[in-house]
């Protein structure tokens, strides 16, 4: 089998998230050292706190304090913290019942290891030194043998509110375009392009998935097409992309390259851009290490007739 | 057995705007599930089962709503679903939730569908750099110009059709309160005078970027029985797809829109649309679709749907109006951009529209698509219950 490509993907992105009025008390207040939990109709306290009854489905606000001492009610020990994860040292994942609250919250304890922890034993909230209104202003739980802490009765009214916070997310991925579009990405670094011809419907898909989605069948058979190319269509662009070098305005195009079922996209240069029109012949232009056309030019041929690629997407 | 006929009995929106920093994700969809049971005079207990959609989840980053908003939905001890089909989830979330109502599996349904497009950036997630890739050139407008550009050249319509469309809905989102976009001061020469971003796609011609819900109540003949207000009645639905990409695709004219659409027409005995149908709300992100989809829904020949554009047969006042409440132009949080089709809709059937109702419309269609013109759903509602 040839070699198919494979390289890694970082998709990452700042997420914004309002907090509405529960979730904007709760943070504000480990911004203030305060723990808040929520009362449901039935009299328990939920802490984190949310915005709506899980029995009754009702609208909850009764905001209470609860201490910043609990209990562990279950725990996991993790041997190899990751990036961003809220110690860099080994420490357990405790579920804690604070004092006062009948649910437990999520976060790290601070132990020497896996023996130091048990379900039952007593802990405190450490509070990070620079807090801002997020989980993380809890820097974690570590042991405690004292009396259990006497919340102080606040109301859960803050001046100042944080309304919103940054969740940034990110997945790390190692992507491969497969068989095909491996062997088409290939071809391109000799200034190629290959496609794949269906056996059954016998058009050439550019670049090739591997199958032709319209008769299920697999592809396998290659054939180089182009270089030339039809403009089927195309806009101008006249918007800056803030991830694109390229001066407005541009034609973005739809070109179908000789031999192939279906059109590609790409930039055409060489050009006024208020010159270029459907049926225009073009050709690709590379530049030196680019692993795709830089644009396409005019060849001088003749335009195509419409018939020729009006039904070629 | 015959399916069991499906009514529409409850429909709440929130107020669309850029940005809601007031609530939470959970907060926004529970506004709009609170105003669809206050339509319908229920409550949570009331509601057997919750059916969601939302956006693809790069466009916000909330990768599992259902786990997070089963509280906020009186979801708990109940059956609760997601959808996902890009753009068209909103129709397809109803139609799923309309299925389970047809079937007789539960009696009384809240479907949902919501986007806070403020928290994220939809354009960031349509163009991830994927490894060995070209980069996409041109953005969400950009993709679809190209398309518009050969439906002109096909039809041989005037430039100045698309224009004329972004006009008529602006204008009809002054009468609709829930509507995001409200130019008091909009003029034709105004839209004519926008900049043109992706020609042939000018500014004024384009979708706003929304933060909404829509929520609908659908429930079986008994519940129908027992509603304190006219219900809609469904009496066709269907949804379709096809690749992104594919030799012989009409990107003008996708053949899995056209299908969708004669699928809905059979089953609600629909022979002539334009005749049949009073009233419209078909997705249009950007103005040129209207025509496009008139005759992609079989409204008009092809190359001829913009000449009911021209003609003014699609104003608030014309023979078949479209997108009555202002449409997706002036509306657009994107996941909940299609349930709002099926939503306005019913409004109309159920003479609840408003300022921009149809006078006596007894049956419409709601329409919407989504991804690279490839998921295709629509519902058609009507006053009357179907003839079973
Ligand atoms: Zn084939």
């Amino acid at each position: 089998m040839p070699e198919v490509l494979k390289a890694p993907l970082v998709v990452e992105f700042p997420f914004t998230r309002s907090l509405g009025p529960v979730q904007s008390a709760f943070l504000t207040g480990l911004r203030e050292r305060v723990v808040l939990g929520v009362k449901t109709r039935d009299g328990r306290t939920l802490v984190p706190p949310v915005e709506y009854d899980p029995v009754t489905a009702e609208e909850i606000r009764d905001l209470v304090e609860v201490a910043p001492t609990g209990t562990v009610t279950t725990w996991a020990w993790n041997h190899e913290p990751r990036r961003d994860q809220p110690l860099d040292t080994p420490f357990a994942w405790v579920l804690v019942r604070l004092d006062g609250a009948d649910t437990a919250l999520l976060h790290a304890l601070d132990a020497p290891g896996p023996d130091s922890v048990h379900t039952g034993m007593r802990v405190r909230v450490r509070w990070a030194q620079e807090r801002a209104g997020a989980i993380t202003d809890i820097a974690c739980f570590e042991p405690y043998d004292g009396e259990p802490a006497e919340p102080a009765g606040h109301s859960g009214e803050f001046d100042d509110a944080v309304t919103g916070i940054v969740a940034a997310a990110r997945l790390d991925y190692t992507y491969s375009p497969g068989r095909a579009q491996s062997a088409y990405i290939n071809a391109l670094s000799d200034r190629r392009t290959v496609g794949e011809r269906c056996p059954s419907c016998r058009k050439v898909y550019v670049p090739p998935r591997g199958a032709c989605p319209t008769c299920g069948v697999a592809t396998s058979e290659q054939v180089e097409v182009g270089p030339g190319g039809t403009v089927t269509t195309f806009c101008v662009v006249n918007i800056k992309a803030k991830n694109l070098d390229i001066e407005v305005p541009y034609v973005y195009a739809h070109i179908a390259l000789d031999g192939a079922g279906l059109a590609l996209h790409g930039r055409i240069g060489g050009i006024p851009y208020d010159q270029v029109r459907m049926g225009l012949r073009v050709e690709p232009v590379w530049t030196e290490g680019a692993r795709y056309p830089d644009h396409y030019r005019p060849t001088g041929e003749p335009d195509a007739d419409y018939d020729t690629y009006k039904e070629l997407p | 057995m015959s399916k069991e006929p499906v009514a529409v009995v409850g429909i709440g929106q929130t107020k669309h705007v850029s940005a809601r920093r007031d609530v939470s994700i959970a907060g926004l969809v529970r506004e709009a599930a609170r105003r669809a049971l206050d339509d319908a005079e229920l409550t949570w207990a009331d509601v057997d089962a919750v059916v969601i959609g939302k956006a693809p989840d790069f466009f916000e980053g909330v990768m599992m709503p259902e786990l997070y908003l089963a509280d906020a939905l009186g979801a708990v001890g109940k059956p609760m679903l997601r959808v996902h089909t890009a753009g068209s989830v909103g129709g397809s979330t109803a139609l799923v939730a309309a299925s389970l109502v047809a079937a007789r599996v539960h009696g009384t349904v809240l479907t949902l569908a919501f986007e806070k497009q403020s928290e994220s950036n939809a354009m960031w997630g349509l163009s991830l750099p994927i490894p060995f890739q070209q980069p996409l050139l041109a953005g969400a407008g950009g993709f679809f110009a190209p398309h518009v550009r050969a439906y002109m050249r096909r039809s041989g319509a005037p430039d100045t059709i698309g224009s004329l469309v972004a006009y008529k809905d602006r204008r009809n989102a002054l009468k609709n309160p829930y509507a995001h976009l409200h130019e008091h001061d909009i003029t034709l020469e105004k839209v004519q005078a926008s900049p043109m971003l992706w020609d042939p796609i000018r500014y004024s011609e384009t979708c706003p970027s929304s933060d909404g819900a829509c929520a609908m109540i659908l429930t079986d003949r008994a519940g129908a029985a027992r509603s304190p207000r006219p219900p809609a009645w469904m009496h066709g639905g269907a949804m379709r797809s096809e690749p992104t990409l594919f030799a012989g695709k009409d990107a003008v004219s996708p053949q899995a829109g056209k299908d969708c659409a004669a699928d809905v027409y059979r089953q609600a005995g629909i022979s002539d649309p334009r005749r049949d149908i009073d009233a419209v709300e078909m997705y249009v992100p950007f103005s040129w679709y209207e025509p496009m989809w008139l005759e992609n829904l079989g409204f008009a020949a092809e190359g001829e749907g913009w000449k009911l554009t021209e003609a003014g047969a699609t104003e608030l006042d014309g023979d078949l109006p479209v997108n009555m409440s202002g449409g997706v132009l002036s509306t657009n949080p994107i996941g909940a951009s299609g349930m709002i089709r099926f939503a306005e809709a019913a409004l109309q059937v159920r003479g609840q529209a408003g300022e921009h109702q149809v006078d006596g419309a007894r049956r419409a269609l709601g329409h919407a698509y989504g991804g690279g013109s490839q998921f295709f759903s629509m519902w058609l509602v009507g006053a009357a219950p179907p003839q079973t």
